[in-house]
């Protein structure tokens, strides 16, 4: 027995030895969130710690598991240094684990307060990538829709009000076999990996109008003003797409991409971070561009496209001194360095909200060139508003509502009760 | 050598112990604790009584009591069909007609994917099916209940069909001969030789299949997500209730303590009975 006691004391012993070792020097641990970039990071980590010695692993949750993910690992013994939140909600969860970056030079080189986040005084996360999105389309697809006789429009900046994108939609529909496509649309599969366009990014169309005509930026009971905007796109989109409303339940992201890249469909809802993918897929810069998405109000002709963040750094409050200042230290390096903002800019082929970036680091991607034309152009960004819903439950009985009505189980009325009073009771019930 | 064992036995017995305890009786209790506490993580736990259980039970969006009877009819009816079609394969596979090697194999082989794969993999099948009547898995709940059921009976099919070949291998020649010296047909002797000597395997395979069918997830997930929120089983609710809301993973876990209470009931009922019948040779 006194031998195996002495063995398992050794091992102990050992054990304490190392992690002391490694907290002297401090090191980072970087709980990723974008599977898309997962590679570029850990290439960029493998170049800092080549650079200076510090140890960075980066680590990447799979995609829609990052919660789960974040949350049994952060109870380690070697938690993540940096993780991050989605927005206001995320925070709330994450609150007491976030430490303030007020005094770093993060938070001095961000452009303005609008990305970041606060806690009273306190800077707790602050976004490290700007991203729009909007209905991308396919420039090919519609010149030679322009080209044909009898085109709704003459010109794709004609598009500027529900009415007239609907008129285009339904005619390329009409004229698919002339267009040679399936659908004016890829399908809007509610399949998890595609359903957050529609029950996030979609919702927050109606959820914009309405805080901007009630002037506030978040609430705990919505009135659903806009539903019926939101009724006519949905309706849009489901009934001149290159599949039957009915189907959708089984339709994928995957499935979208495919009929959008493989030229099936014209218009594709999704946003910036879909660059990547349409160009692996062998489709051009000239061949993309972007729509805002109208839903039928009131001086929409000077809308833009919807612009915000839903990433935002945080550093683990918990983390020892030396690997706080460690991940800090990483994270300026990264947005000041040559090679950081290299990798962040063109290889990672994100927009930051850093002051850093300006002089010659902007992403090369023909859809963030899409929106700063409207932004140039004078029209207003539509904001996300998506962090203010008040729980994931919410998103997805919306979800379950817009499917429903989608493939004739069930009616629009259930889309607003899980909406109107779904909001009301999640607000209620959230703590 | 008896009095050795009695003096060590412990530090046999140690191994298994610190992994049952480590594995199984740590997160048990802490996860009983948890279930009365507020928390984000395991560890900044903090203690408020009953109010997750209130909470679990006032969960304005949950379909808690739907999934409650869902799953007792999945669980249910998956537990008579897989043990039906085990046992009949079992039988005919141990004949001894050719090739029953690698129809033992073949029956087995779908227990060795993983759940996730495997709902994905039939996801597509039946929805490639389902699309020509202009439906899918996810029109309704009983879509979703049968490629549930479907689904479960191909893949435990083969693991009961083994623990029922190991059952019928081990029933003594003899027995069956002096039935046959009776004059009982094949159906007398299967119904009160064999099926009375096989009841241990049975104990066990309705054991495994309605456990099984209780705390079913990964393919009820992959199946059919989130979208269907009537074909969700408890354990799926469970999940949503733990990730769905800030500040409710404690309700999701009183939810789970509610859920194995039950499990364990029925399981000790199901032990009960079966156990009961069990003869010995």
């Amino acid at each position: 027995m006194k031998k195996i006691s002495a063995l398992i004391l050794a091992l102990a012993l050992a054990l304490t030895c190392v992690s002391f070792a490694s907290a002297e020097t401090g090191s980072v641990y970087y709980l990723n969130f974008k599977p898309e970039q997962a590679q570029q990071w850990e290439e960029l980590a493998a170049q800092y710690t080549k650079e200076t010695g510090v140890p960075v692993t980066v680590v990447t949750a799979a995609s829609g598991t990052y919660e789960q993910t974040l949350q049994s690992e952060i109870v380690k013994e070697d938690a993540p240094t940096l993780f991050q939140v989605n927005g206001p909600k995320g925070l709330a969860t994450w609150k007491e684990y976030c430490a303030d970056l007020s005094a770093t030079k993060l938070y001095e080189n961000v452009k303005s307060d609008d990305f970041v986040l606060k806690q009273g005084e306190e800077v707790v996360g602050i976004a490290y990538v700007i991203e729009t999105y909007g209905i991308i389309y396919n420039k090919d697809l519609m010149a030679k829709y322009i080209a044909l006789e009898n085109a709704k429009i003459k010109d794709v900046a004609e598009i500027n009000t529900f009415d007239t994108f609907k008129a285009v939609v339904e005619d390329m529909q009409a004229r698919k076999d002339e267009l040679g496509i399936v659908g004016a649309f890829t399908s809007a599969g509610m399949d998890s990996s595609s359903d957050w366009r529609f029950k996030t990014h979609l919702a927050n169309m109606p959820i914009y109008y309405e805080y901007k005509a009630d002037g506030i930026g978040d609430t705990a009971a919505i009135k659903g003003t806009y539903l019926d905007n939101y009724k006519m796109i949905w309706d849009l989109y489901i009934n001149n797409a290159t599949c039957a409303p009915s189907l959708i339940g089984a339709k994928t992201g995957s499935d979208a991409l495919a009929d959008f890249v493989l030229g099936e469909a014209v218009f594709y809802q999704n946003g910036t971070w879909a660059y990547g993918d349409c160009i692996n897929e062998g489709m051009t810069d000239e061949q993309l561009g972007m729509l805002p998405i109208f839903i039928g109000v009131e001086g929409e002709e000077n809308q833009g496209l919807c612009t915000g963040s839903e990433n935002y750094w945080c550093v683990n409050k918990n983390a020892s001194e030396e690997d706080k200042a460690a991940t800090i230290a990483f994270l300026e390096w990264c947005i000041t360095s040559d090679t950081g903002r290299d990798a962040i800019a063109n290889k990672m082929g994100f927009l930051t909200p850093f002051k850093s970036f300006d002089d010659g680091y902007v992403a090369n991607n023909a859809l963030i060139a899409a929106a700063d034309e409207y932004i140039a152009g004078g029209k207003t960004s539509v904001s996300w508003n998506f962090p203010t819903m008040p729980s994931e439950t919410w998103k997805n009985g919306v979800g379950v509502a817009l499917l429903n009505y989608a493939q004739g189980t069930g009616n629009w009325d259930a889309v607003v009760t899980a909406f109107v009073d779904g909001w009301a009771a999640e607000a209620a019930a959230a703590k | 050598m008896e009095k050795a064992i009695k003096k060590w036995w412990p530090l046999f017995v140690l191994p298994t112990m610190a992994a049952f305890a480590i594995g199984f009786l740590v997160p048990f209790v802490w996860g009983l604790y948890l279930s009365f506490c507020n928390f984000t993580t395991i560890n900044d736990a903090v203690f408020t009584g009953l109010e997750n259980y209130v909470m679990a039970f006032t969960d304005p969006s949950s379909v808690f009591t739907h999934a409650l009877w869902y799953t007792a009819l999945f669980s249910a009816l998956s537990t008579v069909i897989i043990n039906l079609l085990s046992l009949t394969v079992a039988i005919l596979l141990v004949r001894g007609i050719r090739g029953t090697n690698i129809f033992r194999t073949v029956f087995f082989m779908p227990n060795l994917i993983g759940g996730i794969v495997l709902g994905w993999l039939w996801q597509v099948l039946i929805n490639g099916v389902l699309e020509k009547y202009g439906v899918t898995i996810v029109t309704n709940e009983w879509y979703g209940f049968w490629s549930l059921i479907l689904v479960m009976t191909w893949q435990q099919l083969g693991y009961m069909m083994i623990i029922y070949i190991s059952g019928l291998q081990s029933i003594p020649e003899e027995l069956s001969e002096a039935a046959s010296i009776d004059g009982a047909n094949a159906w007398q002797t299967l119904r009160h030789v064999k099926l009375p000597m096989l009841m241990p395997s049975i104990t066990i395979c309705t054991f495994l299949t309605i456990t099984n069918g209780f705390k079913l997830f990964d393919q009820n997930l992959a199946l059919v997500g989130q979208n269907s929120p009537n074909s969700q089983l408890m354990a799926l609710d469970i999940y949503n209730t733990f990730y769905g809301r800030t500040g409710w993973a404690g309700a999701g876990q009183a939810k789970a303590v509610v859920f194995c209470i039950i499990v364990v009931a029925i399981a000790l009922i199901q032990q009960k009975l079966t156990h009961s019948r069990e003869v010995q040779q």
